[in-house]
């Protein structure tokens, strides 16, 4: 399933990098914790976060992952708008919350890391 | 020595964290803080300390005095500010945070980590994911820094921040957790700091600027009346001890 794909089918608001939804999604994650990303998420993966603060995208651009999706409509912060822009990762927002949009992610086909 | 008052910034960032510009090197720094009329500013990068004795120099060549500390991530995402006197008692410190701090930094990603001297020549890179969180949770950075043999001065900086404040990650500041204080961002005033987060009312609040670049240092300051800016002048200050006081 592509970015563009998943923009369209749960109606996700793009904040930033428009121009990079051609990617193809390999897997997700959802973590708040910055480190915890920084350890397991990986390439390619969508991220789910309420987190807002402009170190996202320098977590997102270091792991290489596809996008970060917004919850709860959550507004990033004017800094990681700019920092997303320059740095090509995509970012989106949902109305819905987490385990609500993860459910609906999951369904759709995008999946998770198994346990180690 | 007589008290007197100072104006402090202790929360201030040097060009080694990645986030901050190569503007913030220690001759700017000492000039931008003395241009703000500030008397004494604390030198805090993340997870390193390593640009530390650089300003203290430059500093003290300018006549502006400089307290050593760093701002240390814990497991749980959270920011502390840790300050000592003691030089060796910092970089002792900085040693334990280093054990737990893993990873190596991604300039593209994260930015350059500049270690400088006093004259503002580039003397290295630490190549420490600085950006990261270390694995040790809140009270084992406070618990390490009071171990240390002069005392600290431990601070939970920007408690009114949605991340990497203490309240933000924790919901509210664990009652073990032996702070001097609580620091409130450049984002809000102490009063309405005090109104959304009860917790900053059971603690002595200090504000600061939280300077990535030259242009901030100084937007925010704390007073103290004091002796010196050294650590005990600074905890009596805080608590209000012996005719010593802070007024944000």
């Amino acid at each position: 399933m592509k970015l563009k794909d998943i923009v369209k089918e749960f109606g996700l608001e793009v904040k930033a990098g428009p121009g990079h939804l051609d990617q193809e999604v390999t897997g997700g994650y959802v973590s708040d914790l910055l480190s915890d990303v920084l350890a397991h998420a990986e390439d390619g993966n969508i991220w789910v976060t309420l987190h807002i603060h402009q170190n996202i995208v320098a977590v997102a651009a270091h792991k290489g992952l596809c996008g970060i999706i917004l919850v709860q409509g959550r507004d990033p912060e004017k800094d990681t708008v700019a920092k997303a822009e320059e740095e090509g990762i995509p970012i989106m927002v949902s109305s819905l919350s987490a385990f609500e949009l993860v459910g609906r992610l999951y369904k759709a086909g995008i999946r998770g890391a198994e346990a180690d | 020595m007589a008290l007197r008052p100072i104006k402090a910034d202790l929360h201030v960032h040097t060009c080694l964290s990645p986030c901050s510009g190569l503007d913030m090197s220690p001759r700017e720094v000492v000039n931008a803080a003395l241009q703000r009329g500030l008397d004494l500013i604390g030198v805090c990068d993340h997870n390193s300390a390593q640009n530390v004795l650089a300003v203290k120099k430059a500093g003290e060549r300018n006549g502006l005095m400089v307290l050593g500390g760093m701002e240390v991530a814990s497991s749980e995402e959270a920011h502390i500010l840790v300050f000592f006197d003691d030089d060796d008692d910092l970089l002792g410190f900085q040693d334990y945070i280093y054990q737990h701090l893993y990873g190596r930094n991604d300039e593209h990603a994260f930015g350059l980590q500049v270690i400088a001297d006093d004259e503002d020549g580039v003397t290295g890179f630490c190549d420490r994911l600085l950006i990261a969180a270390t694995s040790l949770p809140a009270e084992a950075i406070v618990a390490a820094a009071r171990a240390a043999k002069s005392e600290s001065l431990v601070i939970a900086a920007h408690v009114d921040r949605e991340s990497f404040s203490i309240i933000g990650q924790l919901g509210f500041i664990p009652p073990a957790l032996v702070l001097d204080a609580v620091e409130v961002s450049a984002q809000m005033t102490v009063e309405e700091a005090k109104e959304r987060f009860p917790d900053c009312r059971n603690y002595p609040v200090i504000t600061s600027s939280d300077a990535h670049g030259p242009e901030d240092i100084g937007k925010r300051f704390t007073c103290f009346t004091v002796e010196d800016g050294s650590v005990a002048e600074i905890k009596k200050a805080l608590s209000g001890r012996d005719g010593r006081k802070a007024v944000c």
